[in-house]
């Protein structure tokens, strides 16, 4: 086993594009994982730790772009936490402060794990995924696109995550998780909701319900409707509306941590009261 | 396996080392460094045993591979008091209060609280229970530590005063 520690974004790329067989090392809290438990093969490593690039975060206009190694912690505190909320509640949520003082953004992306936290959060601000190769160059993809499947992304050989772009939005937004038990758990259920008052409507995803995050298409039409905007006014009943329809959208599974019943329900309930915090009566 | 040229600070002291690019960062501390106050308990980042500050901040060391570290500045069980033989206030807090039993997770809490408190130096109960909620103990059920951090923040206090 060999682990490079480039110290530039080119340096990096480079290191890839010369061992296409390379495997990224971030915050390795799913990668070290897999290897102490001899689910994966030593090989070589290009470990990111020390490429300054990959760890910024900049502000442009109503955009924020959020460097790949930026980490839990780096999520849930200072100004990311006030211009993007519902990414610091979600990060809040990840394992223990250990493990967020450690993980990082674009490992969350690059896993693509359906229970991934981060990824409801991007899928329901429409973020999109900054990658690049030494031979392809830098290429911007949709987090649409780029969550495939169950741990498949839409990364080529080679390529790496350097950033994420989310907008600033004005209005609340929420982020609920169910797990079994209130720290370090992987979540059975996660809904992210974000309030776009600029264009009067609402935006929800669904976390570990489906093969990827999902988006709850009919609930937020409904949303743009029922809700009186800008003032964000709605009724009782347009909650537990909204929940219905968002928990619709769901494609849950039965496995060893909930049946897909069970998680049916945590979204329709996560989806009523994220609506209510989000809404004004 | 190659073995990768490695320069880190371990509770000040600078220390080189050849080590093979496989060995975790909690390992090469043990097997290298004879430092085996850091614990190794689940190597799945769950338990929390493990725990140093690598430059400044509570992470797992059995995550974190030792030539990742290169460069870094580290900080385990055994640096964690002011000088070789004298308890730190969070060490002399869980003595006082009963934090430890059998004291296998006691280096990974000791090193955890330590961290956290130099960030939020007046956490309540709820604040502690979040704060150590990386942190895994099968013998105290966590009163006798709860009751160690509170103590723990008298005392930081009492030696800034
Ligand atoms: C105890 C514990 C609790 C956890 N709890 C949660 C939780 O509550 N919620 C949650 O969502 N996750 C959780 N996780 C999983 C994990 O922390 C996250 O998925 C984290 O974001 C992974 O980031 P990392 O930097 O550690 O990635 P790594 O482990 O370094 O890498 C993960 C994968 O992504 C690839 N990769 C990493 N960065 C890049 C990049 N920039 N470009 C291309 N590929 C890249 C790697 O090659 C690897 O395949 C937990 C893990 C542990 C050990
Ligand atoms: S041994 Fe590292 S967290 Fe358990
Ligand atoms: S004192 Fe025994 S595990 Fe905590």
């Amino acid at each position: 086993m060999t682990v490079l520690a480039p110290t530039d974004l080119d340096g990096a790329l480079a290191a890839l594009a010369e061992r296409p067989d390379a495997t990224v090392l971030a915050g390795g809290t799913d990668l070290m994982v897999e290897l102490n438990f001899g689910h994966r093969r030593a090989g070589v490593f290009v470990s990111l730790r020390r490429v300054r690039e990959l760890r910024e975060w900049s502000r442009v206009g109503d955009e924020l772009t959020i460097g790949a190694t930026v980490t839990y912690t780096g999520l849930e505190r200072g100004q990311i936490a006030t211009l993007v909320p519902a990414l610091a509640q979600a990060a809040r949520t990840v394992g223990s402060p250990q493990i967020r003082n450690a993980g990082t953004i674009g490992g969350n992306l690059a896993t693509a794990s359906p229970a991934g936290d981060t990824l409801p959060v991007l899928s329901a601000l429409d973020a999109v995924v900054v990658c690049a190769s030494a031979s392809a160059g830098r290429r911007e993809v949709s987090v649409h696109d780029f969550l495939v499947g169950p741990k498949r992304s839409a990364l080529a050989a080679g390529e790496l995550v350097v950033a994420v772009r989310v907008p600033v939005l004005s209005g609340p937004q929420e982020f609920l998780k169910v797990g079994t038990r209130n720290a370090m758990v992987i979540s059975i259920a996660g809904v992210a909701l974000v309030t776009d008052a600029a264009r009067g409507g609402l935006r929800c995803a669904l976390g570990s319900v489906g093969p990827t995050a999902l988006r709850a298409a009919d609930a937020e039409s409904f949303a743009a409707t029922a809700v009186e905007w800008p003032s964000r006014r709605a009724t009782p009943e347009a909650a537990i509306e909204f929940g219905r329809l968002t928990a619709g959208a769901a494609r849950p599974i039965d496995d060893h941590r909930a049946t897909a019943h069970y998680r049916r329900h945590a979204v329709e309930v996560c989806a009523r009261r994220a609506f209510e915090r989000v809404t004004l009566r | 396996m190659t073995d990768q040229a490695i320069a880190i600070t371990v509770n000040g002291e600078r220390r080189k080392g050849r080590t093979e690019a496989r060995t975790t960062l909690a390992d090469f501390l043990r097997d290298e460094l004879a430092l085996t106050g850091t614990h190794v308990g689940c190597e799945h980042g769950v338990c929390g045993a493990c725990t140093v500050l690598l430059d400044g901040e509570a992470v797992r060391s059995c995550l974190v591979l030792a030539v990742q570290a290169d460069g870094a500045d580290i900080t385990t069980i055994e640096g964690i008091g002011p000088e070789p033989g004298r308890l730190g206030p969070v060490q002399q807090a869980f003595m006082e209060c009963h934090g430890l039993q059998c004291g296998f997770c006691t280096p990974g809490f000791v090193v955890s609280v330590t961290s956290f408190l130099a960030e939020q130096p007046a956490p309540t109960d709820d604040e502690i229970r979040e704060m150590l909620s990386g942190n895994i103990c099968r013998c105290t059920g966590y009163q006798g530590i709860v009751a160690a951090v509170h103590r723990a923040t008298e005392l930081i206090e009492e030696a800034t005063a």
